[in-house]
């Protein structure tokens, strides 16, 4: 298991269950540094899970799963795995950050708070510099007058602006992002893809599931079919969208597009 | 009242063409609006909807209320005098304070150990689930006054308690009496009581955060620790409070049983004084007052806590 020292995600034949139900079937992916994978599939096809599984969210049944060349959730020893700590997991996830489908801000702290809450206490960074650095992300995703605001005084796509600036606080090596527009009223959708656009072109890691093919096809580097906890089909937007070889990949397309 | 004078207006009969309605029946004033023709105003006037019936509710409590107020100044019977004489007595005072000691410290340590009992329930292991649960049911299923008194009893039972390994040597030992005098009976009583009632408020208010809180914690690497203190627990404290409030009040008129134990505490002064000079009903009210006053306290407390809790809520 000699991860190739070019990929920042390397994930092998991961497998998970929930109960009897096999959720993922062996997911094989990797990911090179400063590209955009996109991931899509229908609905209970195994994305949501299989973006967890890459934080330790979830934990794995067989397989690992790699993030900058370090196993994620164990340690190997010989060709044992051991189960890290919680600690270590959570140190761990500090390097990657997550953006859900529904924001989960914490809605008592204000919207600066939020920001510098984990840069705080999992980093032990100094309030002063967090709070910088989170005006300086505010400014970035353009909600700096709404620092001292409360979550539910936000429109959703200033909460997903927010949620993405509360990951980006950690400066991780990888962001994911589960459907981050889904739970958006449709004009909403834009700003808040522009925003993930802008952090694309900057050269961040990504591995986005969505819906959005316009997207995926402008932003992504990788473009990942999933079905029935599985990869179907892989590669450029231009042929996984435009020139699928597999049926299933045309049926779903057909679908969304 | 009469059912016939008026032709019915069928709510559900939204068109603006409403083939039930007779040609000398008056349209709804709302169609008249939407047509802008006929009234010509684009003001209309409102004309609330009128309860009779609660005018007639209002008249008949108010009478009762009246009476009532009348009796407590007029009937000799309370004893104006007596009550104004005792209610800041010194030995009333005393009580009071015992009273007010012992709802703190039930409180407390009720809480405390609650807290603990709650993430207990709530943890993977099943041993200390079902360790936790087994006391909850226990401790609910004892009528507090049983209880009170299995610990004021408790030197029948144990005569020395000593600390040392688990069934190996002790290192000390105490005379029970000594340790578990009256007042600490009751209070390892009372917060024992609570702390079964208290688990179970805290473990549905840590329930009633949406998981994905504690989950987008954990993305960001936040310690457990900090999680909980900082993201989980002031999110619970919101459905915590409340029934905490409640609680507490009810413990503090429940150190009222304490009075079994010969603890002086407010409702045991009372009678003490009432066994003495036979002012039954006045040293009641005494009594009354000061719980209703305090308790009064404890709920503009409450209201403080509360909005508190509340930052960031939007209504
Ligand atoms: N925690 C869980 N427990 C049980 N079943 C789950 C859990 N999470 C997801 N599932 C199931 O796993 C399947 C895949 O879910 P998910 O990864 O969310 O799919 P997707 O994101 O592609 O829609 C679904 O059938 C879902 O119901
Ligand atoms: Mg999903």
């Amino acid at each position: 298991m000699s991860a190739p020292s070019d990929a920042m995600v390397e994930i092998r034949s991961v497998h998970k269950k929930f109960g009897s139900l096999e959720v993922l079937r062996g997911i094989d992916l990797a990911v090179r540094p400063g590209e955009v994978t996109v991931v899509i599939g229908p609905s209970g096809s195994g994305k949501s899970t299989l973006l967890r599984t890459i934080n330790h969210l979830e934990k794995v049944d067989r397989g690992w799963i790699s993030v900058d060349g370090t196993l994620v959730g164990y340690r190997r020893d010989g060709d044992k795995l051991y189960e890290l700590r919680e600690r270590e997991v959570l140190r761990q996830r500090t390097k990657i950050g997550f953006v859900f489908q529904n924001f989960h801000l914490f809605p008592h702290l204000t919207v600066l708070e939020n920001i510098i809450e984990a840069p705080v206490s999992a980093l032990g960074r100094p309030r002063k510099a967090a709070v910088a650095a989170a005006e300086k992300l505010l400014e970035r995703v353009g909600l700096l007058d709404k620092a001292a605001a409360y979550p539910a005084q936000l429109s959703g796509g200033q909460q997903q602006r927010v949620a993405i600036a509360r990951a980006l606080a950690l400066e991780p090596r990888l962001l994911l992002f589960d459907e981050p527009t889904s739970a958006l009223d449709p004009e909403l959708v834009g700003e808040v893809l522009d925003v993930i656009k802008d952090l694309a072109r900057g050269g961040t890691t990504m591995i986005v599931v969505t819906h959005e093919i316009g997207f995926a096809r402008e932003v992504a580097d990788t473009v990942v079919f999933m079905d029935e906890g599985r990869v179907v089909e892989q590669g450029p937007p231009a042929d996984v969208l435009d020139h699928p070889v597999q049926e299933r990949t045309r049926a779903f397309l057909s679908k969304v597009l | 009242m009469s059912l016939t004078s008026d032709p019915p207006v069928d709510p559900s009969a939204g068109p603006p063409t409403d083939p039930s309605a007779g040609p000398s029946a008056p349209p709804p004033a709302d169609r008249c609006a939407a047509k802008g023709a006929g009234a010509g105003s684009e003001t209309l006037t409102i004309v609330p909807a009128r309860h009779p019936w609660r005018w007639a509710a209002i008249a008949a409590t108010a009478v009762l209320l009246a009476q009532f107020l009348n009796g407590l100044i007029t009937n000799p019977g309370w004893e104006w005098d007596v009550f104004a004489r005792f209610f800041t007595a010194p030995t009333i005072l005393k009580a009071v304070w015992v009273t007010l000691q012992l709802t703190v410290y039930g409180t407390v340590l009720g809480f405390a150990l609650g807290i603990v009992l709650a993430f207990m329930r709530l943890s993977e292991s099943r041993f200390l689930r079902a360790v936790a649960h087994g006391y909850i049911w226990a401790f609910r299923s004892i009528p507090l006054i049983v209880q009170l008194l299995f610990w004021f009893n408790l030197a029948y039972l144990y005569e020395e308690l000593t600390f040392g390994i688990p069934f190996g040597p002790g290192f000390f030992a105490f005379d029970t009496m000594n340790l578990v005098g009256a007042t600490s009976a009751a209070v390892l009583g009372l917060a024992l009581h609570q702390a079964a009632y208290a688990a179970e408020i805290v473990r549905g208010g840590v329930l009633a955060v949406d998981r994905g809180q504690s989950e987008a914690a954990a993305a960001l690497g936040i310690p457990r620790l900090r999680q909980l203190r900082r993201i989980v627990l002031p999110q619970a404290m919101r459905s915590i409070l409340p029934n905490a409030a409640n609680e507490i009040i009810s413990l503090f008129k429940g150190t009222s049983i304490v009075s079994v134990m010969a603890i002086g505490e407010l409702f045991y002064q009372v009678q003490v004084v009432y066994g003495r000079n036979g002012r039954v009903v006045p040293l009641l009210m005494v009594a009354t007052v000061w719980y209703i006053l305090l308790t009064t306290v404890l709920s503009v407390l409450q209201h403080y806590v509360e909005r508190h809790y509340a930052k960031g809520a939007v209504r």
